[in-house]
């Protein structure tokens, strides 16, 4: 017997975000590769079109080629300039000025950190530069703490998009609470990237199936032992994730509901 | 040629001057279009770099896209 796979049921539409449309979910950070090979690979096998980058000083020793335009296209990939290690909206709004000079859009991903050991958000931080840098005619993508409030506010300051996080930067832990973010994400009608935190495949899915437009991750893939391979995974994750939230899935229930017939058995 | 001082990139530092921001880039064999520069907290624009020359004292800071998530 021949079988056929039968078309794929697409259910997605793209995901637009200020304005600009994009075919895939999932959007990956350029750091903390072993090697550069390891993050072009994992970029590829990843399917992405947004890649994440960082701004820093020139090494002006020159001991290595440390830019990372060295290594990727930006013809091929959608880059969007982070703000990280920014401890103030004054640094975070400087930051994002440098990146749009580089020439590339005038999209940022905005971080405003408030504490050293567990990287969460300031969220004051954080509204303060999303109003100023909307008004400079920036697209903020707003990393933020999984908290409805911060999140509205962010909304309404301007922000193209929000950005919650599902646990702590690097921490792999995982979706920590999927009803806020699942709550986040009915009421926000800019879209909402899960960013931060996930670990593996199953952190991925899941996430997806809150509802959510997107994932942002950097370190399970770097420090994945085959980065390019969780990277696949991380795709079909995703993919699976949401073609799973826009099925709908069926009811929870405490008691068995049998799938046979209960007539027709035998006396 | 002689010598000026300068900050560069937050460390005190002797560059050759008279001379214009490009001329700094060139100097440190930098491509200006893949570096951005900024003077004295000011970013300078790239067609400006050019036109813009270096004062002693002046601070100078030259940033670029690294890896980051």
């Amino acid at each position: 017997m021949t079988t056929t796979l039968a078309p794929e049921p697409t259910l997605d539409t793209p995901l637009v975000i200020g304005g600009r449309s994009f075919r895939s979910r999932l959007m990956v950070g350029t750091g903390k590769y072993r090697t550069n090979a390891d993050m072009v690979h994992s970029i590829e096998a990843s399917g992405a079109e947004i890649v994440t980058v960082a701004v820093r000083r020139v090494d002006l020793d020159r001991t290595k080629e440390e830019g990372v335009l060295h290594h990727l296209s930006p013809e091929q990939y959608f880059l969007l300039a982070n703000t990280a290690g920014c401890y103030s909206a004054d640094e975070a709004i400087r930051y994002a000025r440098l990146a749009r000079e580089a020439g590339f859009n005038d999209f940022v991903k905005l971080e405003v950190i408030g504490d050293r050991e567990t990287l969460l958000p300031d969220g004051e931080g954080l509204l303060t530069a999303t109003r100023e840098l909307v008004r400079d005619g920036f697209k903020v993508l707003a990393y933020t703490n999984d908290d409805l409030i911060t999140a509205l506010r962010l909304q309404d300051a301007g922000a193209a998009a929000v950005m919650p996080l599902a646990s702590p930067i690097g921490s792999g832990l995982g979706l920590l609470n999927p009803y806020s973010i699942r709550t986040i994400k009915r009421r926000l009608s800019v879209p909402v990237i899960v960013d931060a935190g996930v670990g593996t495949a199953s952190d991925a899915c899941l996430t997806m199936e809150q509802g959510v437009d997107g994932i942002l991750m950097n370190t399970a893939l770097a420090e994945a032992r085959e980065p390019a391979a969780m990277a696949y995974a991380m795709r079909l994750a995703v993919d699976a994730g949401r073609a799973a939230f826009l099925a709908g899935r069926m009811p929870r229930r405490e008691v068995a509901m049998p799938s046979s017939p209960v007539r027709g058995m035998l006396e | 040629m002689s010598e000026m001082a300068i900050v560069l990139n937050g460390e005190p530092r002797r560059v050759p001057g008279p001379a214009t921001l490009l001329d700094l880039l060139g100097h440190l064999q930098l491509d200006p279009r893949t570096v951005v520069v900024e003077l004295n907290r000011e970013i300078v624009r790239r067609p400006l770099l050019a036109a813009t020359p270096l004062s002693p004292g002046d601070s100078v800071e030259l940033v670029h896209f690294v890896g980051g998530g």
